[in-house]
C-alpha cells in the first residue's frame, strides 16, 4: 500500500487506528499500576509524556536534535553530491556500468553498517565516523536510481533535444536531468533514509554525538521514563522525516 | 537456421562480456595495488590499512579457528530465531492487514512508518526485557524484520487474484486451508521478497545488538577485534561476513524463484 493510498479513504479507519492506540496506551498504564507488568521494567506511560518536559530542559533534547540533524545532513550532502555524479559517470561509460552495476546492487545489501569499528580506527569517535558511516549506507540507493532515472528517459525527449542540436552538456541540463530528477529523488530519498537511520544508530553505538547517544545516557542512569521519552522522540522525528521527503517526491513526481 | 542464430547471439554475448571482465579485473587490481601501496607507504597509522598478505593470513586463520565457527553458530541461531518469530508475525500481521481493507487502512500507516526508523535505539529496551544474553539479540532481529514482512505480505495479499480467492470459498476451504493452499502459493513471490529483506536487516539488528553488549557471536568478535586493535583480524571478519550476508541474500532470492521473475 503506497503512502498515498494510505492518506486517502474516510476517516473511519484513521480514527480506529488512532483510538487502538490510545486504548493501547490506557491498559498499559492501567496494568503497570495494577502490578501486573513490572513497572522497573515499563514506566508509566504518563511518566513517559511528563518527562519530555525534563528532556526538554534538562537534557537539552532539540540542542541534540540539532547535532544529529547536521550530522545526518552533512552525510545527506555528501550522497547527494557524490551518489549523483558517479550515476552520471556509470550512464556515460557503458562498460563501467556492466562492470560494477552488479556490485553496487550487492553492495546495498550488504550490512555496511558493522565496520564501525573500523572507521572508529580510521577517523576516531568523532563526527567524522557518523558522517561516513551514514554517507557509506546512503550511497549505493542513490547511484542506482541516478543511473535509472538518466537510462529511462523517454526517446522522444532526446529526440527533441537533438532535432534542436544540443551539445552534450546542453542536452544534460536541458532534457536528461530534469527528465531523470524525479527517480534520482527515489534515490535520495531512499538514501537519506538510510543515513539517518546509521547516524542514530552509530551515535548510540559509539556513545557520541546528539539523540543516539542521549538515548544511551539515559539508559546507562536507568531513567526510564527519559529512555523512552527520547526513543518516542526519535520516532516522532523519523516519522515526520519521512512524510516531508514523500511530499517533496510526490511534488516533484511528474503527472501522470 | 535457428541454431545458428543461437550460436551468433551466444558469440554476440561472449564478445560483449569479454571487455566487461577485463574492467572488473581492472578495477580489482587498481583497488588491490592501491590497498598495498597504502599500507607500504605508511601514511596511515601502522596497521590500521594492513598488508594483502596480512588480511589474507588473517582470513586463512579465521576459517580454521574452531572457536570461530561456534561463534557463527550463535549468532546464525540467534538470527534464525528471530526470523522465524518475526517472520511467523509479520506474516499473520500481513495476512489480516493484507485481507481486511478496514483494518489496513486502520494500523498499515504504523508498520509503514515505524519501519525504516533506527531498531537499534531500542536495545536498551530489549536488555530490560530480555536480559543481556541472547534474548535481547534474538529480540533485537524479531523487530528489525517484522516490518518488511509484514508490509510485503499485506501488499502481496492485496495483488491476489481474486477468481483464486472465490475458487478457495467455493470449495469451503477453513483459514488454515485458505492461508496454507490459496493465499501462500499465490504470493510466494512478495512473501520471499520480504524474507530476503527481512533477512538483511534481522541480521544487521542482532551483529549490532552483539557488538553492544555481548559475550559471544560474530559482532562480539569484531567489536572485541576492534578493542584489541587486531585490524587484520578484524578486516578478515568483515570480508567473511560480507560474503556470507550476500550470499545468504542471493540464496534466499533464488530459492524464491525471484531471478525468473526478474527476467521475466
Amino acid at each position: 500500500m503506497s503512502a498515498a493510498t494510505l492518506q486517502r479513504g474516510s476517516i473511519a479507519p484513521a480514527l480506529l487506528g488512532l483510538g487502538t492506540l490510545l486504548v493501547f496506551i490506557v491498559l498499559v498504564e492501567m496494568l503497570i499500576r495494577v502490578g501486573v507488568i513490572n513497572r522497573y521494567i515499563v514506566p508509566l506511560p504518563s511518566q513517559i509524556v511528563m518527562s519530555f518536559g525534563r528532556l526538554v530542559t534538562e537534557e537539552d533534547i532539540f540542542g541534540r536534535f540539532r547535532l544529529t540533524f547536521f550530522e545526518a545532513l552533512s552525510a545527506g550532502a555528501l550522497i547527494a553530491v557524490v551518489g549523483v555524479a558517479i550515476g552520471i559517470l556509470l550512464y556515460r561509460v557503458n562498460l563501467l556500468r556492466l562492470a560494477c552495476e552488479t556490485w553496487i546492487a550487492a553492495l546495498a545489501s550488504a550490512p555496511t553498517v558493522l565496520m564501525y569499528p573500523l572507521f572508529l580506527v580510521i577517523f576516531g569517535r568523532s563526527a567524522a565516523t557518523i558522517i561516513m558511516m551514514g554517507f557509506v549506507a546512503g550511497l549505493p540507493p542513490v547511484i542506482l536510481k541516478t543511473l535509472e532515472g538518466l537510462s529511462q528517459t523517454r526517446r522522444v525527449l532526446i529526440n527533441v533535444g537533438r532535432s534542436f542540436k544540443l551539445g552534450p552538456m546542453q542536452m544534460f541540463i536541458k532534457i536528461l536531468f530534469p527528465a531523470a530528477l524525479p527517480t534520482i529523488f527515489v534515490g535520495l530519498r531512499l538514501g537519506l533514509i538510510f543515513t539517518l537511520i546509521n547516524v542514530v544508530g552509530i551515535e548510540f553505538l559509539i556513545q557520541f554525538g546528539g539523540l543516539g547517544q542521549l538515548i544511551n545516557d539515559l539508559s546507562e542512569r536507568y531513567d526510564l521514563p527519559g529512555t523512552y521519552g527520547a526513543i518516542c522522540f526519535v520516532i516522532l522525528v523519523s516519522v515526520l522525516f519521512f512524510i516531508t521527503m514523500e511530499r517533496v517526491e510526490r511534488w516533484l513526481r511528474p503527472a501522470e | 537456421m535457428v541454431e545458428a542464430g543461437r550460436i551468433t547471439q551466444g558469440a554476440v554475448l561472449q564478445a560483449r562480456a569479454q571487455p566487461v571482465t577485463q574492467v572488473r579485473v581492472a578495477i580489482i587490481l587498481v583497488i588491490l595495488v592501491g590497498w598495498e601501496l597504502l599500507a607500504q607507504s605508511g601514511l596511515l597509522y601502522r596497521d590500521v590499512v594492513p598488508s594483502l598478505g596480512k588480511i589474507g593470513m588473517a582470513v586463512v586463520t579465521l576459517l580454521s579457528d574452531r572457536d570461530y565457527y561456534w561463534n557463527l553458530g550463535v549468532t546464525a541461531a540467534e538470527i534464525a530465531a528471530g526470523l522465524a518469530i518475526g517472520g511467523i508475525s509479520g506474516l499473520l500481521v500481513g495476512i489480516v492487514l493484507g485481507g481486511s481493507r478496514l483494518l489496513g487502512r486502520a494500523f498499515e500507516p504504523y508498520i509503514y512508518y515505524l519501519g525504516p526508523t533506527p531498531k537499534i535505539i531500542f536495545f536498551p529496551v530489549m536488555i530490560m526485557w530480555f536480559g543481556v544474553g541472547s534474548g535481547s539479540k534474538i529480540a533485537m532481529g524479531v523487530i528489525s524484520c517484522f516490518f518488511p514482512i509484514a508490509l510485503s505480505v499485506a501488499a502481496g495479499m492485496r495483488q491476489i487474484d481474486k477468481v483464486l480467492i472465490r475458487v478457495g470459498r467455493s470449495f469451503r476451504a477453513n483459514a488454515w486451508q485458505m492461508v496454507m493452499k490459496i493465499y501462500l502459493p499465490a504470493m510466494r513471490h512478495p512473501v520471499i521478497n520480504g524474507v530476503r529483506l527481512g533477512l538483511g536487516v534481522a541480521l544487521i539488528g542482532t551483529l549490532l545488538a552483539e557488538t553492544r553488549l555481548s559475550n559471544q557471536g560474530i559482532g562480539f568478535l569484531i567489536y572485541q577485534a576492534y578493542t584489541l586493535f587486531d585490524m587484520p583480524r578484524m578486516y578478515a571478519m568483515l570480508i567473511v561476513l560480507f560474503v556470507i550476508a550476500i550470499g545468504a541474500n542471493a540464496i534466499v532470492g533464488w530459492l524464491g524463484g525471484l531471478h525468473t521473475l526478474q527476467r521475466n
